[in-house]
């Protein structure tokens, strides 16, 4: 490369487990360079050893998530100078609240246990004698599903949600927004179940409404209104004697 | 770690306290014009049901309330189990409530 060519000083976390250290790499810098191209050249070109991940490279898998600047972001849809400083320098990490793997791949196993654990899974109870549901795309249940279930599964929510960073039993918003949207569903049966799932003490009512979640969603979904209709359902649920979760 | 039970008593304990708050702000904004003194307060407290009752709710309100605003603020920031978070939320509920009612008590009993 040319001396003289413009250089990003990049600080990556490198390590495993509870133990690492940051490394710098300087990477040229290109237009239209995404923080996924700074790592995928620093593997290309500087240290093959680095470990980080990636599918699609196009917004829609939910595999390249990290922490950049101290932010959760999804890589290949954050573009360099929009997160850059100054003097050209940049931090990437392994996503927060989740343990490492290595390098900047951290494990993604305890926030999609999470989701099972808040039942956010479908509950079928109909058989193939029973006539297809009808659902109208028109209501106020369907539509609020339509922009829940655009979550791409990639924890950036989970990463930047302060109460997940304090307790480690909270389920997160990823979880509580797929669960609310199994609970809208009208085919679903075992609606308490859910229900029930989501009242426990790591479910909605830990959620403090800071918005991190929604702040912070690349694909600008707003999970404080799931949970905030989860912890209304619930709790009407909880006076009418509805349950003694 | 707060289930839906917690979740309800500290929702419901607030909304008896916002009229208990406005009430005793008003009173507070009432009662100094034309200065402040111990022996007008307890004129108007001492004997009275009406101000035993309005703080003694408050009191309870505020006990149950706070104890479990602190019980989430404790478990975020220790992290300590269940079982010790349950005896500190009741420990803090009670020495909230004794204190409370004690000086209930102090101000409105004859």
């Amino acid at each position: 490369m040319p001396a003289d060519e413009p250089m990003l000083r990049v600080s990556v976390w490198r390590g495993s487990g509870t133990k690492g250290e940051f490394e710098n790499f300087d990477v040229p810098v290109r237009e239209n360079q995404t923080i996924l191209d700074i790592v995928s050249w620093i593997q290309q070109y500087a240290d093959p050893t680095l470990s980080y991940r990636f599918a699609c490279r196009v917004g829609m898998c939910g595999s390249c998530a990290m922490m950049v600047n101290g932010e959760p972001r999804w890589t290949c849809r954050t573009h360099v100078n929009k997160v850059a400083s100054h003097d050209n320098s940049l931090t990437l990490e392994p996503l927060r609240n989740l343990p490492v793997i290595k390098d900047l791949a951290a494990d993604l196993a305890p926030f999609f246990e999470k989701w099972v654990e808040a039942e956010a899974f479908h509950h079928p109870e109909s058989t193939r004698e029973d006539e297809i549901a009808a659902v109208d795309p028109e209501s106020a249940e369907r539509a609020g599903i339509d922009a829940a279930i655009e979550c791409i599964n990639c924890a950036v929510c989970y990463a930047a949600c302060d109460t997940v960073a304090g307790n480690v039993d909270y389920l997160g918003p990823a979880a509580l927004q797929r669960a609310w949207t199994q609970f809208q569903d009208e085919r679903a049966g075992s609606k308490d179940a859910i229900l029930d799932a989501v009242s426990g003490s790591g479910g909605c009512h830990n959620c403090h409404s800071m918005g991190s979640c929604a702040h912070y969603c690349p694909n600008e979904l707003n999970p404080l209104i799931a949970i905030a209709d989860l912890k209304r359902i619930t709790a009407w649920r909880r006076l009418k004697g509805g349950s003694n979760a | 770690m707060l289930d839906v039970r917690l979740y309800l008593a500290q929702r419901i304990s607030a909304l008896i306290m916002v009229p208990l708050v406005l009430g005793h702000l008003a009173v507070m904004i009432y009662a100094i014009q034309g200065g402040l003194s111990a022996a007008e307060i307890l004129g108007r407290t001492k004997g009275s049901f009406f101000w035993f009752a309005f703080y003694g709710l408050f009191v309870l309100a505020v006990s149950v309330h706070a104890s479990i605003g602190v019980r989430a603020i404790v478990h975020e920031w220790t992290g300590i189990g269940k079982r010790a978070l349950d005896i500190f939320t009741l420990g803090v509920g009670f020495i909230l409530s004794v204190l409370g009612a004690w000086s209930v008590m102090a101000v409105t009993l004859t």
